[in-house]
């Protein structure tokens, strides 16, 4: 007995969709051995992982926090990667679009009007596209992989984060803490409930209907998949495969930096050396596991971010370390990449040889 | 499927087979999904013989073989080995038995020179010198003769087939596989090739040889199995038979000729290039060299020419995929487009089909509907309004042209990469047919595509160009070309000879033009 893969003659709708649910499940299935292996019970551990987080209204609203930014993220890397460009970078565009945002209220704090919180976020946008711009410039001038510089860009972006709320961006009323001024009224995006929940979880709804639009509907969303897919063809049907590295990358750099000027300004309000747990690189999950299709990325989204929540609950009444959030969204990418395997083969249990006698 | 009611019995004319059996194969049957692809197939080498194995492009022959040459597992049937029942699950114990294969797509390093490409295929320890004596030693036998020290990138089509030839006769293999060695060489080349089977044959080698070329097969096979839906629906000794009686079998009903139609006058020029070039992009790359030629309403031009001679780097400047350094070099409908991409030439009413359907003339992955798109977006048939897809507009269109174009398919709009060669083939040439377009440049038009279809595809080109429209074919194939050219070029080292009427040229010119032979008289840019 052997097993082998066999090409199917078409996508398999019905994989496409069990993929997901294929993955997620043994996603879970290995967690509970891991969890075993730690000493807990399966049952209670992954109860307190998945569930407990969804049971309380604060938690929820904290949940909604942190999928804004996975979601937003998530649907322009969904953009890049249908394209075939490769932006493993959006870390640091969520970071630079995060400092641009921030010059306002840090450098000119004594300016509020109804003007600040726009121009806060054109300028975060836009912090992000110029991120997410010099690897794709890079690529269409001189061919360098996109994949290494925009990861290389990441690290940049952080140090000079932490360069600056160390040193010239430093709140001089601080006690010396590495953080920047708190952001005044003016320059805080409005809340939504009475908890954490803030208006940048409209701005991931609006991108996910308007990108789910353009990719499904328009002659941009074909030209995407085409480039993706068959870069020949799509030269052949008149399409530019350098525009397209640049249009693919500013817009999810400005996703990004949207993103990233959010979460300072709807959550955490001042810019410390640390304002993501990775958001920028679990978005490449969520891309991959919501079928890079943008509805499918609102739902993934949202279960990446519970695993952010299990992790610190998990944490706090159990006392695993929360490093078990990364071990699950590895899991999770891992099962989801191989899972994608059946969407064009098939599983097929082969016979030995000729030798075993057919006829 | 009708059958002839002539294929009821197996063997037509019990003719006296020699040799002892080498290879039996009984009963083979390999599924692949829902296709059958060898549905109970049986065959018998025996030593010293010639066997054709004929048949359309997927009758079931490269599975076949592929089996034969333990590239694939069959789900049933037994293979023997000179009496010997054997399972051969690897190439390796395909040539251990003594079993050799020359592939239709060459597996060559195109970097690396001939000696090195050979040493890579046979099992180590043996030394770098002993092993180019043995080259120099066994291509002189041969007559093919070969340096093992040059580089097989400077090397000829027909010259890197005699190193697949040689590195197989090393193995000192007692069946040689060969299949559609004949596509890829001029007709000198192949002449050369025969040689060498009928020597190998006479001294007992067995040659199962594949080719869905006629002529050939009669003139040196000495028995014929003929394929047809994955069954073997004939055996025959080929030169009992007409080539009408083999092409009948092979598709299953009778080949009907194309329609000519009357000689067409002289229309507008809808193409015209002038001192056309373009340096190699890369290494391999072809440089064209002052291209010159007229393509006027009404008549079919071809491009004659061997593989990698600048035909796809003078297509993708016609396309305008690639963009030529002068913008009036080339001039579609009397404007000058040297330097437009293809969207605005498409849009001044040419329509192109490029070599490869799959990746280039269409995505895998898409839809017929949405393929349709991909090169009709921008030409006014109301696909895309203010930038959104009307995927409505788009069926219809794809249902027409399935229609028109007897495009068969297993269910609606499949994605491209579920039709066979043929059928996607005629998709992508009734896509722009369907555009009634004034210029139609196309690549290899029938290449890997079944004889039905290439017939049907062919009638098509002569009709457009009937109805007011200039065609450019780019073609390797000589029959394909004398079917339907009113006039004839050939491209050699991205040079292009001066376009000569068809009926004032022979196969022999042609052949020897393709060869780069009459290179001096062939006046570059001072065509018609």
């Amino acid at each position: 007995m052997r097993l082998e893969l066999e090409k199917r003659a078409e996508r398999s709708t019905a994989m496409a969709l069990l993929s997901p649910v294929i993955a997620i499940t043994l996603t879970l299935v290995t967690g509970a051995v891991l969890f075993a292996a730690l000493g807990q019970n399966p049952a209670v551990a992954l109860y307190m992982f998945f569930v407990d987080p969804l049971t309380a209204s604060w938690s929820l609203q904290e949940l909604v926090v942190k999928a804004t930014p996975l979601i937003l993220i998530g649907v322009g890397l969904a953009v890049c990667f249908l394209s075939n460009t490769w932006n493993i970078g959006a870390e640091g565009q969520f970071t630079a679009g995060a400092l641009a945002g921030s010059m306002l209220p840090i450098l000119l704090p004594g300016f509020e009007s109804f003007l600040t919180l726009p121009l806060m976020l054109v300028m975060g946008i836009a912090g992000g596209m110029l991120w997410g711009g010099i690897p794709a410039i890079l690529k269409v001038r001189f061919g360098t992989n996109e994949i290494l510089t925009s990861l290389m860009l990441v690290y940049i972006s952080q140090l000079l984060l932490d360069w600056l709320v160390r040193g010239p961006w430093r709140d001089p009323e601080g006690f010396n803490f590495p953080e920047s001024r708190v952001f005044s009224e003016a320059a805080t995006l409005p809340a939504l409930a009475d908890g954490r929940m803030h208006v940048g979880a409209i701005f991931a709804v609006i991108a996910v209907i308007a990108l789910a639009v353009v990719l499904m509907k328009t002659l941009k969303g074909f030209e995407i998949r085409v480039l993706g897919q068959a870069p020949r063809a799509g030269r052949f049907a008149g399409f530019s495969r350098n525009k397209m590295i640049l249009f693919a990358f500013l817009l999810s750099g400005g996703l990004a930096g949207l993103a990233g000027i959010s979460e300072v300004s709807g959550s955490v309000n001042q810019l410390t050396p640390v304002i993501s747990p990775g958001y920028g690189f679990t978005a490449i999950i969520v891309a991959f596991l919501g079928r890079l299709n943008p509805i499918g990325i609102f739902f993934s989204g949202f279960l990446l971010a519970l695993s952010y929540l299990g992790g610190e609950a998990a944490q706090v009444t159990l006392g695993i370390s929360d490093k078990t959030t990364r071990v699950f969204q590895g899991l999770l990418l891992f099962y989801v990449l191989a899972c994608d395997t059946l969407i064009l083969y098939r599983i097929r249990f082969a016979r030995p040889g000729v030798t075993a006698k057919g006829a | 499927m009708t059958v002839d009611d002539t294929t009821d019995p197996q063997q037509r004319q019990a003719h006296q087979r020699r040799g002892t059996i080498l290879l039996e194969a009984q009963g083979i049957t390999k599924r692949f999904g829902d296709i059958l692809a060898n549905d109970d197939v049986s065959l018998t080498l025996r030593a010293g013989e010639i066997h054709a194995l004929l048949g359309e492009n997927g009758a079931g022959k490269s599975t076949l073989v592929k089996i034969l040459y333990g590239a694939l597992d069959p789900n049933s049937g037994d293979l023997a080995w000179q009496g010997q029942t054997v399972g051969i699950a690897s190439p390796a114990e395909a040539r251990a038995l003594g079993i050799g294969m020359v592939f239709q797509h060459f597996s060559l390093f195109e970097a690396l020179t001939v000696a090195e490409n050979i040493a890579l295929a046979l099992p180590p320890g043996q030394s770098f010198r002993e092993l180019s004596d043995r080259i120099r030693t066994v291509s002189r036998d041969y007559g093919l003769t070969l340096d093992p020290s040059a580089i097989v990138a400077d090397l000829s089509v027909g010259v890197r087939q005699r190193i697949e030839i040689v590195r197989c006769l090393l193995q000192e293999p007692r069946l040689i596989i060969m299949d559609e060695p004949t596509s890829v060489l001029t007709p000198q080349e192949a002449d050369q090739l025969f040689v060498t089977l009928e020597r190998l044959a006479s001294e007992g080698c067995a040659i199962l040889y594949i080719s869905h070329r006629l002529e050939e097969v009669q003139r040196i096979c000495h028995h014929a199995t003929i394929m047809r839906h994955g069954k073997v629906v004939m055996e025959c000794d080929p030169t009992q038979e007409t080539a009408g009686s083999l092409a009948r079998l092979m598709v299953g009903s009778a080949v009907h000729d194309l329609k000519r139609g009357v000689a067409p006058r002289e229309g507008n020029v809808h193409l015209a290039l002038k001192g056309l070039s373009a340096d190699a992009e890369g290494p391999f790359s072809v440089a064209i060299d002052t291209i010159g030629l007229d393509v006027h309403a009404g008549e079919v031009v071809a491009i004659a020419g061997i593989a990698g001679n600048g035909q796809s780097e003078l297509f993708e400047l016609l396309s305008g995929e690639r963009l030529a350094t002068i913008d009036t070099s080339v001039m579609i409908g009397g404007m000058p487009m040297g330097r437009a991409g293809i969207t605005k030439r498409r849009r001044a009413g040419a329509a192109f089909v490029p070599e490869e359907r799959l990746g280039h003339g269409a995505v895998p992955g898409l839809k017929l509907s949405e393929n349709l798109v991909l090169t009709r977006h921008g030409t006014g048939d109301g696909l895309v309004r203010s930038g959104f897809v009307k995927t409505g507009r788009a069926g219809e269109l794809e249902q027409k042209i399935k229609k028109n174009f007897d495009v068969r398919m297993s269910h609606d709009d499949p994605e491209a990469r579920a039709l066979s060669g043929g059928n996607l083939q005629k998709f992508v040439i009734g896509r722009e047919l369907d555009r009634r377009p004034d210029l139609l440049v196309v690549n290899q038009p029938t290449w890997g595509v079944d004889a039905g279809a290439a017939a049907l595809i062919r009638q098509e080109l002569i009709d457009l160009s009937r109805h007011g429209a200039a065609v450019l074919v780019i073609s390797q194939d000589l029959d394909e070309i004398f079917e339907i050219a009113d006039r004839v070029a050939v491209i050699s080292r991205g040079k292009l000879s001066e376009a000569i009427p068809s009926n004032k040229l022979t196969r022999e010119r042609v052949g020897l033009l393709m060869g780069g032979l009459e290179e001096k008289t062939g006046g570059a840019g001072d065509a018609a």
